[in-house]
């Protein structure tokens, strides 16, 4: 479609910046391969979960730890217990009007594709459960670091001088503050609704990439081309926006990519602590830790976690490096 | 040059007393009483307690008094660790977590600048592709995996180091290499990412074009602009890595300052929360004047003002 650039009327039509990125993506085939993957590990936590036949939260204490691929046999009460969740009140209700309604098979045996955890837990659904807490975590903090930090960091570095002074001041305020007694401020005047620890985790992270934007930007402010720029009487925002973003676009990719896993680690410290995701919920970050804990006697409790927390970072940080690369300009030769 | 430092250095002062006020209100607005015990205290213990702490004074003469003591130099006693002052808890805790986050530092620049240099001149070659996945698993082995792991390895099965604990010499060995590896991870990255940004421009083909050996060109024109996304992210990074880190510490059984700073804020204990805040803003101001006059030396084209 892209190579076509001769429309029928015959008029030659330019292809924008953003064009030429998406031709050039398509082209690296990693890259592609790793951004459906990632696409498809969000439907599996998401819609996977819908269709998983295990509740991550519904515990037997005669099925502890068991092996990935062991088989239980389930009953319908206990069958119809997986299907309603238990957390929420009105659950409660349809599942004791599914009961009385003959709904469900009557003994089905089913697998625990990666084993149970300590409680008889199902691992694979809490993976999934897990990865929806740890992903959203994921992106919304990155989304804040991204949108906050990279115009915060751009404006800084442009404007310079006092403005940059004191700008960075409040960065490193902000940045000094003991995070901790922040996040219990929050929980307390809030309540623990994941959001907050989402947006909090969000409101530090934009710290680092704001500095490091605003170093990228000092030296580029002072290039020809933003100087061009400016004596063509372009208003200063067009400037930041237009020349100066898109060309630290490489390492805020690349720093992107490394806030994803340091989000959700962080994530996994909060809840540690008791600040973040409450059990019987988990995060991926929690699974790991605790699967780290007991490595030796079961070792498929960290087993599943960390492989899908690793393929997910590993495409991530793929996806992003064919993302930079494509909307490199220097480096297309074509 | 003077000009700039002097400016930094009033700056500073600001920022300190900003941050030292903000969480010297912080603290006392979160919930839980600093002198609350699970046995019941008598009152009258309990209003000595809050007289040495100056619990039983307004907030404004809290202030004032704290503020006054700060500028004496006297970081006063804590709250939690009771008989214990501040200064004396941060002044045995902080060389253990200073050496390790030294040491690690060493180790995440030793491995993860070269690394990157090398797949950013190797570009989508075999040798780019496997130090970027060494890279990976160390971004996505998080310190309580890796802990573990080099505890087992080689604490239990090769006995080469202590599993935890800071009596020998050797003992900051495996929290360095654990913290090591995690940011050589980070920086191994943004310098591939930097040094390729480098590595397309005008001047770097000038070298070429003028003979300038391969080697040369990376060592001596590209890396200098190339580290700068990295000094960018060290410079802030600096301050947290050589003042603890909570999990590192709670692996392996470190009496470092990492876990003061959680504690502190879990306990409630304003007095530490507070000193080892306005420690952390100091180091972090400087650490990030640092930063400035680096950044401004790798490229010229930064000036300082």
């Amino acid at each position: 479609m892209t190579t076509a650039a001769a429309t029928a009327s015959g008029e030659i039509q330019g292809r924008s910046l953003w064009q030429d990125a998406w031709a050039r993506l398509r082209r690296n085939r990693l890259a592609v391969v790793c951004i459906f993957v990632l696409g498809f590990v969000i439907l599996f936590c998401t819609v996977g979960s819908l269709l998983c036949n295990w509740s991550p939260h519904v515990t037997n204490l005669d099925l502890k730890a068991k092996p990935p691929g062991y088989e239980e046999t389930l009953d319908r009460e206990t069958w119809l217990r997986h299907k309603y969740d238990d957390l929420a009140p009105e659950e409660e209700q349809r599942f004791a009007q599914a009961l009385k309604a003959g709904e469900g098979p009557e003994n089905v045996t089913l697998r625990h594709w990666l084993g149970t955890d300590t409680l008889g837990r199902d691992l694979l659904a809490r993976t999934m459960q897990g990865g929806r807490v740890s992903l959203m975590v994921a992106g919304i903090a990155t989304a804040v670091a991204l949108l906050i930090g990279v115009t915060y960091g751009a404006v800084a570095g442009y404007l310079g001088g006092r403005t940059d002074d004191k700008m960075m001041r409040f960065v490193e305020i902000l940045r000094a503050l003991p995070f901790l007694i922040f996040v219990i401020l929050l929980t307390t005047m809030f309540g623990t609704r994941l959001w907050l620890i989402y947006l909090s985790i969000g409101a530090i992270e934009w710290l680092t990439m704001a500095r490091i934007v605003r170093t990228q930007v000092l030296g580029l402010a002072r290039q020809e081309f933003v100087e061009a720029a400016r004596s063509l009487g372009l208003p200063t925002s067009r400037i930041i926006f237009r020349h100066i973003i898109p060309n630290v676009l490489g390492p805020v990719i690349v720093y992107a990519t490394l806030t994803v896993p340091a989000v959700m680690l962080l994530e996994a410290g909060l809840s540690f602590l008791g600040l973040g995701v409450q059990p019987p919920q988990s995060s991926w970050g929690t699974l790991i830790s605790e699967g780290a804990d007991q490595m030796e006697t079961y070792p498929w409790l960290l087993a599943g976690p960390a492989a899908l927390f690793s393929i997910t970072l590993f495409c991530l940080n793929f996806a992003g490096d064919g993302l930079r690369d494509a909307m490199d300009v220097k480096t297309a030769k074509d | 040059m003077l000009r700039f430092t002097v400016s930094r250095l009033l700056q500073a002062i600001v920022v300190v007393f900003a941050v030292f006020t903000l969480t010297f209100f912080m603290v006392r607005l979160a919930p839980g009483d600093p002198l609350a015990t699970e046995k019941a205290i008598h009152p009258d213990v309990k209003r000595s307690l809050q007289e040495r702490y100056h619990l039983d004074k307004s907030l404004p003469e809290q202030y004032a008094l704290t503020l006054k003591s700060y500028f004496a130099g006297d970081l006063g006693p804590s709250m939690k660790h009771q008989g214990m002052w501040n200064a004396k808890i941060i002044s045995d805790s902080w060389p253990v977590s200073l050496t390790i986050g030294l040491m690690a530092l060493i180790i995440a620049v030793a491995i993860g600048i070269p690394a990157g240099v090398i797949a950013a001149v190797r570009r989508n070659t075999w040798v780019d592709n496997s130090a970027m996945s060494m890279a990976l698993l160390g971004i996505c082995l998080p310190g309580f995996v890796m802990g573990p792991l080099l505890i087992a390895l080689f604490g239990i099965k090769l006995r080469w180091f202590n599993v935890g604990g800071w009596y020998e010499a050797t003992d900051w060995v495996l929290p360095a290499a654990t913290m090591g590896i995690i940011y050589a991870a980070y920086i191994a990255r943004l310098t591939r990412g930097g040094m390729l940004e480098i590595l397309n421009q005008d001047f770097i083909r000038t070298a070429r074009a003028k003979g300038v050996p391969e080697l040369k060109i990376v060592t001596h024109h590209a890396l200098r602009g190339g580290l700068i996304p990295v000094v960018a992210y060290l410079g802030p990074a600096l301050a947290g890595i050589t003042t603890g880190s909570f999990i590192i510490e709670t692996i392996y059984n470190l009496p470092g300052l990492g876990s003061h700073f959680v504690n502190a804020a879990v306990n409630k204990d304003y007095t530490l929360v507070l000193a080892t805040t306005v420690l952390f803003a100091t180091l972090l101001v400087f650490v990030n004047f640092f930063t400035d006059i680096l950044v401004a030396w790798l490229n010229p084209k930064v000036r300082l003002t």
